[in-house]
């Protein structure tokens, strides 16, 4: 998280930290195992209120931001996420109505409407099944056919695709990429849910058998929306990071709390030079986590050059450097650190399907290589 | 912070540019600095240090050196947003790398905040104008980590103080100029209690440099041997005993060095990138480009050079605006040489077998398997990786300190080795 907040930021920041402790404290996320729905409506409603689907619409559109850059706000709602393991679909539903609201003459106002006041819930259907599931490979075929556009293929993982009333489907047309905006309740669309690690969030697998939509459907243009998919993919990955470092943060403090009050051999845990010098490394894997997220969202935010290779850069690092993070949070703890009683798992779920989503750090890794290769040729 | 008016900076950064077009040699492509490698003979590092000076002397002569330093100092007192964009400036062109650590951070910073106006009216303009390079005359060869632990020895005699003992570990000093001495003028007393600071020129009778030769030919780094050697009084920085308020500021400016207003380094990861570019020109040169495995250790190197980056400047911005502790830099010095260890591995790994057996037409990756041979050395000149894991543990978060032996016990009683006793 930044480092200095300005007074607005800070309250937005602090009464999104004290309704989601309010609302979705940690006996209320292991309760959630056994609750198909994920979450609650009234916790959502709630949530939209303060403006957590409203930071990146327009004002136009009825949204706004409170800082300079609504990606920035967001970041710290997503961080607060990360720090309560909270549940909702924050990233997949502010992803969508930011496309929604930026698409020119769009005729979605009722759609972006109800998502600002959290009435509807919008998912994205970016993702397919193996091996078909790397970053940004897209094979859902949108075909045109007439008025109409034909929707056939699968989609997985689409977060709360069980509590969603509009999908926003991202599919080829030919060479280019098409996305359009799908009601769930439209013939030949089926959603089965799927199990994941982290109990707090709902995922699902959803098929499109022949669906067919009218071409008001589309949001954009036919076989050219590659730039706004790029866009939806930048804002995805900066919105994960900040949660993902929220949850590092949470289980980070929770670990040095344990080394102070944990004696053994008649001295506290923290005493021990061999954990002082892990707690000194994970400290600074924390802190470079917070700095180079912070620099991506900002630099996405701000539409630098450089935000592509930030945003792969923290997503690659926060992805491995936070797993051992975690586990060595984990391992600390000792056994306690496994039972589904303590409250690290929250953590340690939340950051480990993190860093699965919306690129693994190996892809991402790959990704920089490409992108800084033309300096290496250059000389 | 937000006061900084654009206009002036815009204009600045056309001075910058301007002057850097018109007279600096473009950057030599692979010319890293420092002891990482040996492909330079003495005579052509003598020359680079000549120019090194040359190019500090015009860029103090355009009004471009010391951009952080005070005015009455021979700086130019402005903002270290006008530092970042010297740095972006430069990018491509050469640059005074032999000027920049020790010389004008940590040791002219430890003058700014310690010395006598004298001293700095003498010292400061003739840094900024590249006529006294500096070294830190910090470690012993009795231990390096352990830096309150000096030997050296500093007896007062009248208005002069009669130095002796040795240091160690200075890169460089056998062509510098000047070195900053901690030493130790009360035996009587704890080990952080009896300690002092001194200058003194380097070139002296009772003053000898010898130059260490590293595993990989590099002799740039020198111990020297200090027998009865006159420092006057008034070359004294800081209290008498007080040594370690000022070494204690000193490690700090030393923690900070790549974050420092008060260093020149160019911004660009050609120059400044802790070796990731290296990396792609070891991969190009191996013939690797486009091997997907070379390429995930490519992006992995870029990864941890923008991730270090990232760090050190949010630490600096912490630091300066007291939403952390001074005592964070331990944090970005961690991070820079373990980063910086792990970048050595990775360019040694795609060089392949020509990083363990190679030939003049191996380009960069001819260089891998030395620079992986000496890679530890990020991890441990500037203070051990072991330290700032003690410092990180300790001030930052608050854990208890290692138990010392050398606490509340006069100095001359520590113990100093298996069979020593203490000092007679």
């Amino acid at each position: 998280m930044l480092l200095t907040l300005d007074p607005d930021q800070e309250l937005f920041r602090d009464t999104t930290a004290k309704l989601l402790s309010e609302q979705v404290p940690f006996e209320q996320l292991r309760l959630l195992r056994d609750d198909q729905s994920g979450f609650d409506d009234g916790y959502w409603l709630r949530g939209a209120e303060l403006g957590w689907t409203s930071l990146l619409v327009s004002e136009q559109d009825g949204g706004g931001s409170i800082g300079d850059h609504g990606l920035v706000d967001l970041a710290l709602v997503a961080y607060e996420f990360g720090r309560h393991a909270a549940p909702g679909p924050l990233l997949v539903a502010n992803v969508v109505v930011a496309t929604l609201s930026e698409t020119e003459g769009h005729g979605f106002d009722n759609v972006i409407s109800d998502v600002l006041l959290g009435k509807s819930i919008v998912t994205w259907c970016l993702g397919e099944p193996n091996p078909n599931d790397r970053l940004g490979a897209i094979e859902l075929d949108i075909r045109v056919d007439g008025d109409d556009l034909v929707l056939n293929g699968v989609k997985r993982p689409v977060e709360s695709g069980g509590r969603a009333d509009y999908l926003l489907v991202s599919g080829r047309t030919g060479t280019g990429l098409t996305q359009v905006l799908v009601p769930v309740g439209t013939a030949g669309v089926s959603i089965t849910p799927m199990q994941s690690v982290d109990m707090t969030r709902r995922f699902s697998v959803v098929r499109f058998d022949e669906v067919r939509i009218p071409s008001s459907s589309v949001v954009g243009d036919v076989g050219s929306a590659d730039a706004q998919v790029d866009r939806q993919l930048e804002r995805a990955v900066a919105i994960n990071n900040a949660e993902t470092v929220g949850a590092m943060q949470a289980a980070f403090d929770m670990t040095v709390e344990w080394a102070f009050d944990r004696y053994s051999f008649g001295r506290p845990l923290a005493s021990y030079q061999e954990l002082k010098h892990r707690f000194a490394d994970m400290k600074t894997w924390l802190e470079a986590s917070h700095a180079i997220s912070d620099a991506a969202t900002d630099a996405v935010a701000t539409g630098s050059p450089d935000a592509p290779e930030l945003l792969s850069a923290a997503k690659a690092f926060i992805g491995e450097y936070g797993s051992e993070l975690m586990q060595d949070c984990v391992q600390i703890h000792g056994g306690i650190g496994l039972t589904f009683d303590h409250d690290i798992h929250l953590f340690l779920r939340r950051h480990t399907l993190n860093r699965a989503l919306y690129g693994t750090p190996a892809e991402h890794r790959q990704r920089i290589a490409g992108l800084v290769e033309f300096k290496g040729e250059a000389q | 912070m937000s006061t900084i008016d654009q206009e002036e900076l815009e204009a600045f950064r056309g001075r910058v540019r301007s002057f850097a077009r018109e007279n600096l040699r473009p950057f030599a492509s692979g010319a890293s600095v420092g002891p990482l490698r040996n492909d330079r003979t003495d005579q052509e590092e003598l020359a680079a240090v000549a120019r090194d000076r040359e190019v500090q002397r015009m860029l103090f002569d355009a009004g471009l050196a010391g951009v952080c330093f005070p005015r009455e100092y021979g700086g130019q007192g402005l903002a270290p947003e006008y530092q970042r964009v010297l740095n972006a400036e430069l990018v491509g062109y050469e640059y005074p790398s032999r000027l920049q650590a020790p010389t004008l951070s940590p040791c002219a910073a430890v003058l700014l905040d310690f010395g006598t106006e004298e001293q700095k009216q003498r010292h400061i303009p003739a840094i900024l104008k590249g006529e006294e390079i500096w070294m830190q005359f910090l470690s012993e060869p009795s231990g390096g980590s352990d830096v309150a632990g000096a030997l050296t020895s500093a007896v007062r005699d009248g208005d002069e103080w009669i130095l002796n003992g040795s240091k160690i570990w200075t890169t460089g000093a056998w062509w510098s100029d000047w070195g900053l001495c901690l030493a130790r003028t009360n035996w009587d007393v704890p080990k952080h209690r009896g300690l002092t600071v001194f200058m003194l020129p380097i070139r002296q009778p009772g003053l000898e440099v010898h130059r260490i030769e590293m595993l990989n030919g590099s002799k740039e780094f020198c111990q020297e041997f200090l027998t009865d050697v006159r420092v006057p009084d008034s070359d004294r920085v800081g209290e008498i005993d007080d040594g370690w308020t000022v070494g204690t500021r000193w490690m700090f400016h030393e923690r900070m060095l790549m974050n420092s207003p008060l260093v020149t380094v160019p911004s660009g990861d050609q120059q400044n990138g802790d070796g990731a570019f290296f990396v792609n020109l070891v991969a190009r040169d191996a013939g690797r480009l486009a091997d997907p495995r070379a390429r995930e250790l490519i992006g992995e190197a870029h990864m941890l050079d923008l991730v270090n980056r990232r760090l050190r400047r949010r630490i600096g911005d912490g630091i300066a605006t007291g939403t952390m502790a001074d005592q964070s830099a331990a944090i970005g010095r961690l991070f820079g040489g373990v980063v910086s260890a792990r970048i050595r591995t990775i360019a040694f790994d795609i060089a392949g077998a020509s990083g363990g057996a190679w030939t003049d037409d191996d380009g960069e990756a001819a260089f891998s398997g030395t620079e992986f041979l000496m890679r530890q050395v990020s991890c441990i000149g500037g203070g051990t990786t072991e330290m700032a894991r003690n410092v990180i543990s300790e001030r930052v978060l608050g854990m208890p300190r290692e138990r010392a032996l050398d606490r509340d016990v006069a100095f001359r009683d520590v113990p100093r080795g298996a069979s020593s006793g203490a000092r007679d």
